[in-house]
């Protein structure tokens, strides 16, 4: 089951690799293509980390996941490495359950 | 002797783009290590996690892969958002299509390498050989380190019986906040993302899961097209 989804997971993905690379330029040249894809990143990485920080499963939670995300927002401001954003954050929650 | 001096300067470039490739494979290493820990941790086997890294090879969609499989969103949700993720590689595709000119098993090959930093390296040279050996050596460099750094990450959090404990579970979260950050360097961007966080997670507690991330790519998908209409 979980290998299906990783498999169909990484044909769509290299399906949009080769895409590009192989469709007739004219077709993702349409400016209403070229303004909307770059936007899809945007809304689905902000959902990610709104979702999987505020809930555990259907349920909205505020736990210590939401220190650590303050604690990412402050790494990024200051322009930190990525595994440095992601560990000050793993760090955060994992010392405010010990306490 | 002008051409000699051009060969020269040639030479000069490559061992420049090396160098930077080197830097960002370095660079991508170390975010693969917590991607292999935070798969491994959101119950993928070893295995898995390195299948990814392998044939996915975007880093982005891998990461929404686990991080919704690791939230109880189930694997097809997760599918879902690595696919929507993958969709903005067919524009990269599309302006390196002129630059690297490649036909049959070579555009196979070259496709499995269009990723951001691939198409950064690429489109900043002024030379098309240039752009295609900064494409080549971009993509097989941070392919090398983000296989490795992936396998490391993975064993090293395989080793953990609880996860939860190490704050894993708060890795997703800040690894999809350092992705976004560099995309929200204008006004709209960040409207569009702080509209939503708040979007999916209002609706998180009356849909089943997975539903959220497909509808706010509804939404800003027809924001987008609307928009162009005016």
């Amino acid at each position: 089951m979980i290998w299906g989804g990783l498999v169909v997971a990484c044909l769509a993905c290299y399906a949009f690799k080769l895409a590009g690379l192989s469709l007739p330029q004219r077709w993702l040249e349409d400016s209403r293509v070229q303004r909307t894809v770059p936007l899809i990143p945007v809304a689905l990485l902000a959902a990610l980390v709104a979702t999987q920080t505020f809930s555990t499963g259907r349920h909205l939670v505020l736990d210590v996941r939401a220190a650590a995300l303050g604690v990412a927002v402050i790494a990024v401001l200051l322009r930190a490495p990525f595994l440095v954003v992601v560990v000050a954050a793993a760090a955060t929650a994992a010392l405010l359950r010990l306490l | 002797m002008p051409s000699g001096r051009t060969e020269t300067r040639s030479a000069d470039s490559r061992r420049g783009i090396v160098r930077d490739a080197l830097g960002i494979a370095i660079a991508s290493g170390a975010y693969a290590i917590s991607f292999g820990a935070i798969s491994t941790a959101a119950g993928l086997s070893i295995l898995q996690t390195c299948f990814l890294s392998a044939v996915m090879f975007t880093g982005a969609s891998q990461f929404a892969l686990v991080g919704v499989i690791g939230a109880g969103g189930g694997v097809w949700a997760g599918t879902a958002a690595a696919a929507l993720l993958g969709s903005r590689n067919a524009l990269y595709g599309l302006r390196l299509a002129s630059l690297l000119d490649v036909r049959g098993l070579r555009r196979a090959l070259a496709a499995q390498f269009v990723i951001d930093e691939t198409t950064a390296m690429a489109i900043a040279r002024d030379d098309a050989s240039l752009s295609r050996f900064a494409f080549w050596a971009t993509g097989m460099l941070l392919f090398a380190f983000w296989n490795t750094g992936t396998l490391i990450g993975a064993i090293a959090a395989h080793a953990f019986s609880n996860p939860r404990a190490l704050g894993l579970d708060a890795g997703p979260p800040a690894a999809f906040l350092a992705l976004l950050a560099p995309r929200l360097r204008a006004r709209e961007p960040l409207a569009i993302a702080l509209a939503a966080g708040v979007v999916a997670t209002a609706i998180l507690p009356f849909v089943p899961a997975g539903v959220p991330l497909l509808v706010v790519a509804v939404l800003v998908s027809v924001y987008g097209v609307l928009r162009m209409q005016r």
